[in-house]
């Protein structure tokens, strides 16, 4: 109950952290972006109010007609109602409402990549790390080459490859355009049949950390007295090697997920630049171009939020599997 | 009958093809990692494109001169062929290829000391800034570092986007992951028996950091380190592929951004996209080979696994023979 | 070659015989950490494996049950268990699967510092259990239940503890839980590594009477190694004591405490200071007794 606690508590502080960033950065960095935002407001024809300008001020900075404070205030009650502004480029549709709409695609690319990519390093990095010497083993230093391949260029690759000379799968887009979205078989299969190379450049991208990561663990946790118990008491080997020696090895992967949810969100959002598929990094990059800072920074946000989200599920359920997390604490 | 003189040295059970008598190894040789294939695989790499970087520019001609003969693909003069307004796309690699271990050199040394002081200053601390810095260390972490560039270089207008500004934003998103990694390192050596005499007996803070602490810290510090420059490569190739990256400069990624918005994919133009990125892959991979093997000093049963098998398998093949 | 045979050759039969056992670690210099060690174990009796640290005690207790990891190496000898039923095993040769089955179930070990051999991300009762599903398929969960229950009852230590972690255990519990999941399986031996060296004098104590007590209940012989020469005198029947990979000496205790033959041992045991006599052989310096009274 106390490591539950202390786990909300920090994360409650990171998105705290995150926040505020967002509100500094609009502030801290050269230009005046409301007056850009509202430029462009009037080029796509809406009436430009001093409500609005207020509006997009509290957001963005630039009116300093009020302390700081009182602008931090508004800020974040605003964030609280759910309030994230108005998207320009998608005008005039509200920042949560784009989000909302291209939040299911990245959630599941994302999701079901770095579930696949992880159960996949894990297994194979627990095996390699068994029988250090053998031919998987030998291979791990070329998933060192995976992971250093930048994830958008490894894109790039496989569309080159899969999609224009083979033309196995297609290049560009979500789904096939002539569907309806919906909850249908149809759609459905479209939408995997479309997600399969991004999902393949970010699991081949990012199984290599997970494999080095669990291998160099096994190495280590194979010469604990406990695996030399277990293998004493005849246990058979896979079951040494399941419930002894990987149980233990791969608490630090679990321990690090952090750091490699990171590294795929990153990936993540390149990739979905590339194959111009509709989730939420592609938006992000579109409000980039287009000066869109509300949907930049609800982009943001968001985004933070899932991850931080990610890494306190992930902690829960270490605090499950290392008995010793609960002692500590 | 029970044995009063028994033997005292090794001798007999010594297979023939035994090595001769060598003197111990000096204890700083110790710390540096054993030639192995992969090894000497990493350091070809890391130094053929350094090289390659840093000598190339002044041999090959000029990356921007336009000619009138578009796209075209490799040939005798051209190793690399042109991009579509006609340049030379290996004298483009050569320059790109000297930007991008620039800024990963910058990055990574910067996100190095800033993760260096934040985890082992702080772990050494103790107490309150420990905690400090540990808790700062954490939110940095979680908070996802490239949305965070994107967000920071868009609002940044485009003349204010220097190579320094860019540097600065990348170490500041990536120093937390090994700032954690040494702090965790740090508390272990910070904890143990000759740490404790050296502040006993009086020695100053700083000294004790260097001399006893430091040493200890070297490999962990190198494989960050190493890390740190695989990151800054790649994280500062994603930025420019978007766009977001240090204006004016060319590196590996802005030569992936022009052939992106070169249509170099569509028309197949692949001596114009595959060479950047296999230039990254190849470099971060040099990098990661040469970080397996510090992974050894750093823990050796690795190292000891891999020796004592090898050793093994020698003797019995000796031994059967 | 040294072979080393007991002076008064007990009248039990042997359990574990070991010919000329040599075991080589290969690092760079090669080192011959058991030298042509020849030794019988009797049945049901507790012989005592003496020596300072890096004579090859743990080596050669390793090398019986195949548990030598690279760069240790069997280089020659034989290791032979003649079992109850009256088969020999030849232990060095048995194939993977046989040597499994034979683990444990003929021949169990309590490792040096239990603080560690247990795994700790798992319960005890679950490790004791899989000991139990890995050798003996006819037991249904209930009977291993009860099984592990019984088994934890007869070291002390209170059957409710099969539901808690390692780490929730002391130091002497751990031990005595080391001890039940050896005797799980009713072995012939039991080799013990230094089992009580790292606990304290009281938890030690009662742990030694426990293993006295089983071996008078259950039959099996035992194989106590440690460096701590009284120690095995006040329990074993018979002690070998091992010099540099060697076993130079290998006699009853009684013998062995009253007259020992070797110099070395003779060194050994003069070595730990008695709480009532002459000084003898223990050497120090300093002021002597009309020194200090002045």
């Amino acid at each position: 109950m106390n490591y539950l606690l202390r786990k909300l508590g920090f994360y409650a502080v990171a998105f705290w952290a995150a926040l505020t960033l967002n509100f500094l950065i609009p502030r801290l960095l050269p230009g005046d972006p409301v007056d850009i935002l509202l430029a462009k407001l009037s080029q796509r024809g809406a009436t430009v109010t001093p409500e609005t300008r207020k509006a997009y001020a509290t957001l963005l900075g630039g009116d300093t007609g009020q302390p700081l404070i009182q602008q931090y205030w508004t800020y974040l009650t605003n964030i609280a109602r759910g309030d994230l502004g108005t998207s320009i480029s998608y005008f005039p549709a509200p920042v949560t409402e784009v989000i909302a709409a291209s939040m299911p695609w990245t959630l599941v690319l994302v999701g079901i990549a770095t579930v696949l990519a992880a159960v996949l390093g894990v297994v194979l990095g627990a095996i390699a790390g068994w029988r250090p010497g053998s031919w998987l083993d030998s291979l791990v230093p070329s998933t060192t080459l995976l992971a250093a391949v930048p994830y958008f260029w490894l894109s790039l690759v496989l569309v080159y490859v899969l999609a224009r000379q083979l033309e196995l799968f297609p290049s560009q887009g979500g789904y096939d355009v002539v569907l309806t979205p919906g909850w249908n078989l149809e759609f459905i299969r479209s939408a995997a049949y479309y997600g399969f190379l991004p999902a393949l450049t970010i699991v081949v991208g990012s199984v290599g950390g997970w494999l080095l990561g669990m291998r160099n663990m096994m190495v280590s946790t194979l010469s604990e007295d406990y695996v030399l118990t277990a293998r004493a008491k005849g246990l058979p080997a896979r079951q040494v090697m399941r419930n002894y020696a990987a149980r233990n090895a791969v608490l630090p992967s679990i321990a690090g997920f952090a750091i490699a949810l990171g590294f795929v969100v990153s990936g993540s959002v390149v990739t979905e630049q590339v194959f111009s598929y509709p989730g939420i990094g592609s938006r992000l990059l579109g409000a980039v171009t287009n000066n869109d800072y509300a949907l930049m920074q609800g982009v943001f946000l968001f985004i933070t939020l899932a991850v931080l989200g990610a890494n306190l599920v992930v902690d829960l359920l270490y605090g499950l599997i290392d008995p010793r997390t609960r002692a500590r604490s | 009958m029970t044995n009063t003189q028994p033997l005292t040295e090794p001798v007999a059970e010594r297979p023939p093809q035994a090595r001769p008598a060598t003197r111990p190894k000096a204890a700083w040789r110790l710390m540096l990692p054993t030639m192995t294939p992969w090894l000497a695989t990493g350091l070809t790499l890391v130094a053929g494109i350094a090289l390659f970087g840093l000598l190339a520019p002044l041999l090959v001609g000029d990356p921007d001169r336009i000619r009138d003969v578009g796209l075209t693909g490799p040939s005798g003069e051209l190793w690399l062929g042109t991009t579509q307004t006609g340049q030379d796309v290996f004298a483009q690699l050569a320059f790109a290829t000297r930007g991008s271990l620039q800024i990963g050199l910058i990055v990574g040394v910067l996100a190095t000391v800033l993760s260096a002081f934040f985890g082992i200053y702080g772990a050494y601390l103790g107490g309150v800034a420990d905690e400090a810095f540990s808790l700062l260390s954490n939110v940095f972490l979680v908070i996802p570092g490239l949305p965070l560039v994107i967000v920071i270089s868009g609002f940044v207008p485009r003349e204010s986007r220097g190579l320094w500004t860019i540097a600065v934003v990348l170490a500041l998103t990536s120093w937390a992951a090994s700032a954690r990694v040494l702090r965790a390192q740090t508390l272990s050596v910070r904890n143990r028996d000759y740490v404790a005499a050296a502040k006993l007996s009086g020695e100053r803070p700083w000294r004790v950091i260097a001399v006893e602490i430091l040493p200890n810290l070297l490999p962990v510090l190198a494989s960050q380190f190493v890390f740190a420059v695989i990151a800054a490569v790649l994280g500062e190739a994603g930025l420019s592929f978007l766009g977001l990256g240090a204006s004016g400069s060319s590196t590996l990624g802005t030569m992936l951004f022009y052939a992106q918005n070169g249509f170099a994919l569509p028309l197949g133009a692949w001596w114009w996209f595959a060479p950047p990125g296999l230039v990254i892959a190849l470099f971060g991979t040099g990098l990661a080979l040469i970080n397996f093997s510090i992974d050894e000093i750093v823990d050796p049963k690795l190292k000891n696994a891999r020796l004592h098998r090898r050793r093994t398998r020698l003797a019995a093949k000796g031994g059967a023979a | 070659m040294s072979a080393t045979t007991d002076r008064h050759a007990g009248p039990g039969a042997v359990v574990v015989s070991v010919r000329d056992l040599s075991v080589v670690y290969e690092t760079e210099q090669p080192v011959t950490a058991v030298k042509g060690a020849t030794l019988d174990l009797h049945r049901g009796e507790i012989l005592g494996l003496a020596g300072e640290s890096g004579c090859g005690k743990t080596t050669l207790a390793y090398a019986v049950n195949r548990l030598h990891q690279p760069p240790a190496r069997i280089a020659s000898g034989s290791v032979t268990f003649h079992d109850r039923d009256g088969s020999d095993v030849d232990v060095l040769a048995l194939a993977d699967e046989e040597l499994r089955r034979f683990r444990w179930a003929k021949l169990s070990m309590v490792f040096q510092g239990a603080m560690n051999a247990l795994n700790p991300v798992r319960t005890i009762g679950a490790q004791l259990d899989d000991t139990l599903r890995a050798h003996d398929t006819s037991l249904d969960r209930r009977a291993r239940r009860e099984r592990c229950a019984d088994v934890l009852t007869r070291v002390g230590v209170d059957p409710g503890r099969l539901r808690s972690y390692p780490h929730e255990l002391s130091g002497g519990m751990r031990q005595r839980v080391m001890i039940a999941m050896a005797m799980l399986l009713e072995p012939q031996v039991m080799i013990m590594d230094e089992p009580t060296t790292a606990l304290d004098v009281v938890v030690q104590r009662d742990i030694l009477r426990e293993i006295v007590r089983l071996r008078d209940e259950l039959g099996f012989a035992v194989v106590f190694i440690t460096h701590d020469l009284p120690l095995l005198l006040e329990i074993s029947d018979r002690i070998a004591v091992m010099l540099r990979g060697e076993v130079v000496e290998l006699d009853t205790a009684q013998n062995l405490y009253r007259n020992a033959s070797h110099p070395y041992t003779r060194k050994l045991l003069g070595s730990f200071p008695s709480l009532h006599g002459e000084r003898g052989g223990f050497v120090r310096t300093g002021p002597t007794d009309e020194e200090e009274l002045r």
